[in-house]
């Protein structure tokens, strides 16, 4: 079966890529780029560590066909970071601890930005409706909740 | 195992490729598809694709909506016409799954999913499909009834009437992790009232069969009632005839039959 060519922007920059029909984004992104920081967790939507924006939405990479993001916009955890500083997010998630084995972290950092760059300053129920589609199995929801509302704080006060 | 991916630029192209061949899924959302793809379903060798934006439209305007089979929950939420939805579309999965899961694909989802479905049910929602017969519009609960018959047609629309009132549509997800847990059970409720009775009671429910079901039961308890005590005491004694739920991870199927009547009785009474 022939590959299929596939150009999108990642992080910023432009990525060319062949891909096998029926190709996930998680694979294309962790195997072709290279990029490892959306994780594999469940391959069946429910735990969100693979979470990634596609022109600024909050989506599943396990459960997009990678042929939909020709074209488009993908972010993920790599291209958070701002130069040689972490993004305030990931400030605020180790400030707070906010990330014991962080195995979710990304995918909850993901989700998190996809809020704040809706809602700048989300309640405490925003927060934790936002990132209802990430599963956490160590850390404990509260540190999270609490780093994200700090970000959101630390936004408000720059 | 790679798959051949077919786009199409009309939904009827699509249609026309889906009804040819017994191996081709449609991918809309992805939700499904691709999570049978990652699971290994080999009896998916092609997937099929549609760019029509016909099948993104909502037509909300009106007292019939209509709304494109690609309509993803979350463009539900935005639209504020579709105010009745929200409840439903909200209860479905974390917000990138609601950011990619469509309503046509609702359609299709097996127990504990596809509660969006159990919504339409209620409003006795009709379903625009095409085929290899062409295209027709088919009754929501002739549809899921032959839901496992429908490989070779492709959803293009699904259009329902405006409940009259806010008071006249209610719904109900039961699920253990809130808001984004797999049903227990799920239930909606249509009352239209005419001259203080109800006409026309339509009660749905979600993982008490192996599709989602009409409760005709409850609902011949309340038809012509006004909906006082009594009768929401006797919908609710009378909602788990007919049923056939399953044992899974959320709930045995004892479970669900023990709280189906407590729920409704909630439900019908506008309890929280």
């Amino acid at each position: 079966m022939s590959k299929i060519p596939l150009q999108f922007r990642h992080n910023g920059r432009d990525v060319a890529i062949f891909v096998d029909g029926g190709t996930n984004l998680l694979v294309a992104l962790r195997e072709l780029i290279g990029d490892m920081t959306p994780k594999f967790g469940c391959g069946q939507g429910g735990c969100g560590t693979c979470s990634v924006l596609i022109d600024g939405e909050l989506h599943l990479s396990c459960l997009t066909l990678a042929e939909t993001v020709a074209g488009r916009f993908v972010e993920t955890l790599d291209g958070m970071k701002q130069g040689p500083n972490l993004h305030p997010l990931q400030r605020a998630f180790a400030d707070n601890f906010a990330a014991q084995c962080g195995y979710c972290t990304p995918g909850m950092l993901m989700a998190a930005k996809a809020l704040l760059d809706r809602n700048p300053q989300p309640s405490r129920d925003e927060v934790i409706e936002a990132i209802s589609g990430n599963i956490c199995r160590c850390t404990g929801y509260e540190p999270i909740i609490n780093a994200i509302l700090a970000a959101a704080g630390g936004r408000v006060s720059a | 195992m790679a798959v051949t991916v077919k786009t199409f630029a009309s939904a009827g192209e699509a249609a026309g490729a889906l009804s040819s061949d017994r191996s081709a899924r449609y991918l809309g959302g992805g939700t499904l598809v691709m999570r049978a793809l990652n699971e290994g379903d080999v009896s998916i060798s092609t997937v099929v694709r549609a760019q029509d934006q016909a099948l993104t439209r909502i037509d909300a305007s009106g007292p019939r909506i209509k709304l494109g089979a690609g309509v993803t929950f979350a463009r539900v939420l935005a639209e504020r016409d579709l105010g009745f939805l929200h409840a439903p579309a909200r209860s479905i999965g974390g917000p990138a799954v609601r950011n990619m899961g469509t309503i046509g694909g609702n359609l299709f989802a097996p127990n504990p999913y596809g509660d969006f479905t159990v919504a339409l049910l209620a409003l006795d929602a009709t379903v625009a499909v095409a085929g290899g017969f062409g295209s027709r519009d088919i009754g929501i609960e002739e549809f899921l009834q032959a839901r496992d018959r429908q490989a070779g047609t492709l959803v293009l629309s699904i259009s329902c009437t405006r409940p009259a009132s806010t008071e006249a549509f209610r719904y109900r997800k039961i699920a253990r992790i809130k808001p984004k847990g797999g049903s227990v059970i799920t239930l909606a409720a249509h009352l239209p009232i005419s001259g203080g009775r109800i006409a026309g009671a339509r009660i749905a429910l979600g993982s008490m069969a192996p599709t989602q079901i009409r409760a005709r039961a409850a609902e011949r308890a309340l038809e012509g009632r006004s909906l006082d005590a009594a009768t929401i005491a006797a919908a609710a004694s009378a909602a788990t005839e007919g049923t056939s739920p399953s044992d899974n991870a959320l709930g045995s199927a004892w479970y669900r039959r023990e709280i189906v009547g407590v729920h409704l009785r909630r439900l019908l009474s506008g309890q929280e």
